[in-house]
């Protein structure tokens, strides 16, 4: 299933969307892929793969544990081709990679592997629109969505540019800082989204800090989609109950009866 | 003209751009605009240039030396050809006296540009990374000198074999945070000072250390470095009535070398960028990123980087902190790849040679990220004697008393 398909279905049953993330080869790499699954079937709208990178500057402390014992463990471009193709395509995977091993394999190599292993998107923190004419050029012909980042302190001009740049989705990043749980959701969230929303009909997944099902319920209301990473990751590592976690997540996107939200198509706006 | 500028999207030829985070990309725009004007306003050179003077201690000597290059029949020193050589084959070698600079080091050409920039932009927080502690101190003392909170972050391992100046810093009040991720040591220190930098990006400055990083970067580290290569052009021209025949820097990250460097590019100098050849040629035993390395991208560049087949960043090794580094500049990558400088490694104990050589001959004790240099220059002497040369003697050495006094 694609992005934009999935996104249809969601709008249809007036959910967001629960992107799930978790990091390949931690704690183990048969966990993790494991993982994958339990996470799809208990409710994952779509499933973020991380692929742990040496030197993950846009990560937390959490995510960064996870990347090293990924690494330690052998995961690696092929180990998560290799699970990709294993699955049934019925919930989304993308790819969430920092861009130098994406790189070494090389820019076409990447993504017309990524596409025949089932990905339907890629996620590059390190490469912003303005270096990544490449990337789009190829994923565009291989028909898989490179997303991109927008933060708040993005000015106006800015944020339309990436959203111009970005296919799938827009990845709303709710707060300036790293990935990791907090204990609320970020003052400016609110704010940056509906100033994204007035910039795009595409639509936006707000990540970084979410990690309750309460501030997936809050964020429901204002974005398409919410992702919820560290807080999975560290429940992968202590062995807590995955699928009792990602069912309590979904739950908190399926929007009330009431004043319909604002989504990229058929929203009160 | 200046040859060797990044084009407008800070590259120099294929290397460079600026692979970071969105979060912080506004944030380089900014610095790109208030660099560019700062560069431009006389008030802004005149207040860097009284600055360089009067504190620094510019302009730092160009040192003749006579016994480093030829030995003395001293007990380990061997003169190379045996014999004593004619005098118009002797080799003249100039050490550029940056161990002279006020800190101990060069980096302070660096600090004192960026964190008058960091005023001028109003902010007033600023943090560094720093490996062998001395962009740390560097910075630390620039942010004194104008009141600004200081945060450095240093690897783990580096806090260790650095003590000393970690005790500088904090002596200097700033505040010194070891990190403990990764290889602990000065590439570990970037990504948390980046990771810091995205988290607080709107009230802080980040204070890069050397001719790395995203664009603007490695040109403004470059430009203010480039004080090195100015003076040292005007001092041989003094000394000799003409321009050397060579220039030996060592490079880490490089920007002692490209100081040193740029403002002969445009000359028919020849050039030797001297990397830590570590161990031996093994990875991870080493930090030679231009002998070494294949193109790639951390810190926000693309440029050379030591890595295995699968895009992870490789760890290092170098007796000296400051060396012990998978990346370089984007400029000195170009370089490379135009020829116009050469790129070759010292490794450890050639380089800890050199330190105790200079030391007991000269009555220098250089820093052991210089040594690297020194070794080269005394091999470069002694292969084609007869030539001039100057030596960036980037630093000094008190900082590695503890690690080459091991050797007494």
């Amino acid at each position: 299933m694609t992005l934009s398909e999935k996104w249809e279905e969601l709008r249809s049953r007036n959910e967001a969307g629960l992107v799930a993330y978790l990091m390949a080869g931690h704690p183990t790499l048969d966990k993790s892929f494991e993982a994958i699954r339990t996470l799809a079937e208990n409710g994952a709208d779509f499933i973020e793969i991380g692929l742990p990178f040496s030197d993950p500057i846009a990560d937390g402390p959490v995510i960064q544990e996870a990347s090293n014992i990924g690494l330690a463990n052998g995961a690696d471009l092929d180990t998560v081709l290799g699970a990709a193709r294993s699955m049934d395509g019925r919930v989304p995977l993308i790819l969430m990679s920092y861009l130098n091993p994406l790189h070494r394999r090389g820019v076409n190599r990447s993504v017309r592997g990524l596409k025949a292993a089932g990905f339907a998107g890629l996620i590059i923190p390190d490469l912003p629109a303005d270096e990544a004419g490449d990337w789009m050029a190829a994923s565009r012909k291989a028909g898989l969505d490179l997303i991109f980042l927008a933060a708040p302190t993005s000015p106006p001009e800015r944020l339309a540019k990436i959203a111009a740049a970005s296919s799938g989705f827009v990845y709303c990043v709710s707060l300036t800082g790293t990935t990791g749980s907090r204990t609320a959701v970020a003052a400016g969230a609110e704010a940056f989204l509906r100033r994204m929303r007035g910039r795009t009909k595409k639509p936006l997944a707000v990540g970084f800090g979410v990690s309750t099902p309460e501030h997936v319920k809050r964020l429901s209301r204002v974005a398409d989609g919410v992702i919820v990473g560290s807080r999975i990751v560290r429940a992968a590592a202590q062995g807590e109950d995955l699928a009792a976690l990602v069912r309590s997540l979904k739950d908190a996107t399926r929007r009330d009866a009431g004043p319909k939200v604002c989504g990229p198509r058929g929203g009160a706006r | 003209m200046i040859p060797s500028q990044p084009d407008r999207r800070g590259y120099f030829g294929s290397y460079g751009g600026r692979y970071v985070p969105d979060t912080v990309f506004p944030a380089l725009d900014e610095l790109d605009r208030a660099y560019r004007a700062a560069r431009r306003d006389p008030a802004f050179r005149r207040e860097l240039g009284d600055l360089l003077r009067a504190t620094v201690g510019r302009p730092t000597p160009l040192t003749r030396v006579l016994r480093f290059p030829a030995g003395t029949g001293k007990a380990g020193a061997r003169p190379s050809g045996g014999t004593v050589r004619r005098r118009r084959g002797e080799s003249r070698m100039y050490l550029k006296r940056e161990d002279l600079c006020h800190t101990g080091a060069h980096k302070i050409n660096n600090t004192v540009g960026q964190v008058l920039l960091a005023r001028r932009m109003g902010k007033r927080r600023v943090i560094a990374e720093t490996g062998a502690g001395q962009h740390g101190v560097a910075t630390a003392t620039a942010c004194a000198l104008f009141g600004l909170k200081c945060t450095v972050y240093m690897g783990s391992d580096d806090v260790k074999r650095q003590a000393m100046n970690v005790y500088r810093m904090r002596l200097l009040g700033a505040e010194v945070v070891p990190v403990e991720s990764g290889t602990r040591t000065l590439k570990d220190a970037i990504n948390e000072a980046m990771r810091d930098w995205v988290t607080r990006v709107r009230d802080t400055y980040y204070c890069i250390g050397s001719a790395v990083g995203p664009h603007p970067y490695p040109l403004m580290v470059r430009d203010f470095q480039s004080v090195i290569g100015l003076e040292a052009k005007r001092q041989i021209l003094k000394e000799e009535g003409r321009l050397p025949d060579l220039l030996v820097a060592c490079v880490g990250g490089g920007s002692n070398a490209m100081g040193l460097f740029h403002p002969f590019l445009d000359t028919d100098v020849a050039m030797v960028g001297v990397e830590a050849g570590g161990r031996g040629p093994q990875p991870g035993r080493h930090g030679a990123t231009l002998c070494h390395g294949r193109p790639g991208i951390l810190h926000g560049a693309l440029s050379y980087l030591l890595q295995d087949a699968k895009g992870q960043v490789l760890p290092t090794h170098s007796v000296s902190a400051g060396l012990d580094y998978p990346g370089v500049g984007p400029e000195h990558a170009c370089l490379k790849d135009s020829g116009r400088v050469r790129y070759t490694s010292v490794p450890d104990d050639a380089a800890l040679e050199a330190f105790h050589r200079m030391s007991e001959l000269e009555g220098i004790l250089p820093a052991l990220e210089s040594s690297h240099a020194l070794a080269y220059a005394l091999r470069a002497c002694r292969r084609s004697p007869g030539r001039v040369l100057i030596v960036n003697l980037s630093g000094r050495g008190d900082k590695d008393l503890d690690i080459a006094g091991g050797r007494i």
